[in-house]
């Protein structure tokens, strides 16, 4: 009884407070509200600012694990990798007696692989772009040739790696040789080359031809000395995007190019079995387990690539400079 | 006369050039069909494609293919169910928010994480993500499905990011611009205005990056175990791309034929996924 009378009293006397607070902040709230009237500016609710807030941390943290993960990822190879470079390692060959391993034939054959992949790439890459840029007529061809590119650009390269060894291996005989795998990667990168050319074909203006047509030039004169100097940005751009394509890739030279590590000159390279350094990481790590030597060649890898994207850009920087 | 002769050649020879590319597909499918069928003929296509036993070394070998078609699916589904909304977040920050310092950082950190050989993936989870789940979830080996996804996410960023990136830049100005006019925030135009009118765009970046998750081999056999068992999160499994490339080296026969067989199967889920892609890509041209 008692309590619930203090309790009333008390009630009653907050209500007094708070109406006394009313009182004395009702002049200064009429106030507020008159200058939110002139700035037209309603605060946003509850819910639409829960929102905005949520997805703005959630996209600083995707970003931020995005580059993190390549941070890591680079750090810990060139960590790990990099005490393991030395030149014994670059510079010999592998050898069971001495128990010596060294990498040096694997960047040979990379090297062959990489020089002679691209040099029957490109003219058939360039090729096609001018076809498509310059002299393709048929649009029904056009979509079906640009969809076939799509479709190789596709498909995984352990598809090129099989289809690699039924075609060149067995059926042309070429046997398990870097030849082989260099057959290979130029299917696997004809679409990379052609894209590339194509978008920058497209960029040489029309009035170039013209001025060309108009001068007496026959067409494939036009293409000769108007067109084709002026995508070689273009080229280059996809020479670059393809070395690091040619690098990288592993699955599809495992059965055509095989995993031999002999130390061979370019003609007897390319018709001899070799293992380029993705080929050899895999081996060295999941075969033997030597994760050293795998790291050493890793942090090459991941040097490589590094060199090819600021090549890329700074070839890209050139070519717009030079344009503008 | 001279001059049009020398001209018809060289359109002959630019022609023949256009058709090698349809050639090359020509030439993949052909070999693929040859290769792949006798095995399919000679297994059953159901015993094929719905057994759920592969003992291809066993006395009585058995060829059935289902736990790699669901490993493929499953390893996919989880890498997009990682890889897609890090991607997504990332596109749009960088279309969008990022000032451009920071957006220059990103697309430099992208284009090398585009560029890493999946060797090196497979070399890094092998050494750090393998036994991390080893001992996280404290399970006799870390080489296992969960790994392959975690590995798989990372790969397919780059592609997811780069195509919906693109995708968000062609977002014409006015539709945001409007947006802003009626009231709504910055934010809340990105997400409910650019991104809905990016979607085509966004679903292509979506489907490559499945295409890229289902064929990548070599990052998945060196972190995924490898045994051909039906798939679980954690237990040591075998992708249909993996399947092929594990056995081909010592194969023969029968065996080596049905290796021909799931790789004409993994073909035709690439080939649908490449329509879709197609598809996708011809409406965003479009909008």
């Amino acid at each position: 009884m008692i309590a619930a009378e203090t309790k009333k009293k008390n009630t009653s006397a907050d209500a007094f407070n708070v109406e006394g607070h009313l009182k004395s902040s009702g002049y200064s709230g009429a106030l507020s509200s008159t200058s939110g009237a002139a700035t037209i500016k309603k605060p946003l609710s509850f819910k639409r600012k829960a929102y905005i807030n949520t997805m703005t941390i959630l996209m600083w943290i995707c970003a931020m694990v995005t580059c993190a993960l390549v941070v890591f990822i680079l750090a810990y190879v060139l960590y790990k990798g990099i005490p393991n470079i030395s030149w014994n390692f670059v510079s010999t060959s592998p050898s069971y007696l001495s128990g010596n391993i060294g990498i040096l034939p694997d960047i040979l054959n990379t090297v062959y692989i990489v020089l002679a992949s691209l040099i029957i790439v490109l003219p058939l890459g360039v090729g096609a772009a001018v076809y498509l840029t310059e002299y393709s007529t048929n649009k029904k061809l056009a979509g079906i040739i640009e969809y076939a590119a799509e479709t190789l650009s596709g498909i995984p390269s352990i598809i090129y790696g099989l289809v690699g060894m039924l075609c060149f291996c067995q059926f042309m005989g070429l046997k398990t040789s870097l030849m082989a795998g260099a057959l290979t990667l130029v299917i696997m990168n004809l679409p990379t080359i052609m894209r590339t050319a194509q978008e920058s074909l497209k960029t040489v203006p029309q009035s170039y031809r013209e001025g060309a047509f108009g001068l007496g030039a026959g067409k494939w004169r036009v293409i000769r000395t108007v067109v084709l100097p002026n995508c070689i940005d273009g080229i280059i751009t996809g020479c670059i995007l393809a070395t690091g394509r040619i690098i990288g890739e592993s699955a599809a030279l495992l059965f055509t190019a095989g995993f031999a590590h002999a130390l061979n000159g370019v003609v007897k390279g390319l018709q001899s079995a070799g293992a380029t350094l993705t080929v050899a990481l895999y081996v060295y790590a999941k075969e033997q387990g030597e994760f050293g030597v795998a790291f050493g060649i890793a942090a090459i890898l991941v040097i490589l690539t590094l060199i090819l994207n600021v090549a890329a850009r700074l070839v890209g920087a050139y070519f717009k400079k030079k344009r503008a | 006369m001279n001059r049009h002769k020398l001209e018809t050649v060289v359109h002959g020879i630019f022609l023949i050039m256009g058709l090698i590319t349809i050639a090359c597909v020509l030439l993949i499918t052909i070999y693929l069909v040859i290769a792949g069928i006798p095995a399919i003929r000679e297994i059953g296509i159901v015993d094929f494609l719905f057994g759920e036993e592969w003992a291809s070394t066993a006395a009585e070998p058995k060829f059935g293919i289902l736990p790699f078609i669901l490993t493929s699916i499953y390893g996919t589904a989880g890498a997009m169910l990682i890889g897609v909304p890090i991607g997504f977040m990332t596109a749009v920050f960088t279309a969008k928010v990022a000032p451009f310092k920071v957006r220059m950082i990103i697309e430099e950190a992208v284009s090398l994480l585009a560029g890493i050989p999946s060797v090196v993936y497979g070399l890094v989870g092998m050494l750090v993500l393998v036994p991390g789940i080893r001992e996280l979830f404290d399970i006799p080996d870390g080489a296992s499905l969960f790994a392959a996804i975690i590995v798989l996410a990372i790969m397919t960023l780059p592609s997811i990011i780069n195509v919906s990136l693109t995708a968000l830049e062609a977002v014409p100005k006015e539709y945001e611009e409007a947006s802003l006019a009626l009231g709504a925030t910055e934010i809340e135009t990105y997400f409910r205005v650019s991104v809905p009118a990016a979607k085509s765009g966004i679903a292509a970046a979506v489907v490559l990056g499945v295409g890229r998750a289902i064929g990548e081999a070599m990052a998945v056999m060196m972190v995924s175990g490898n045994a051909p068992n039906m798939p679980s999160l954690f237990e040591s499994v075998r992708f249909l791309t993996t399947a092929v490339a594990s056995e081909m080296s010592y194969s023969s026969g029968l065996q080596r034929q049905a290796l021909f067989s799931i790789a004409l199967v993994l073909f035709m889920f690439i080939m649908m996924i490449n329509a879709a892609l197609n598809f996708l890509m011809k409406r965003d041209k479009e909008n």
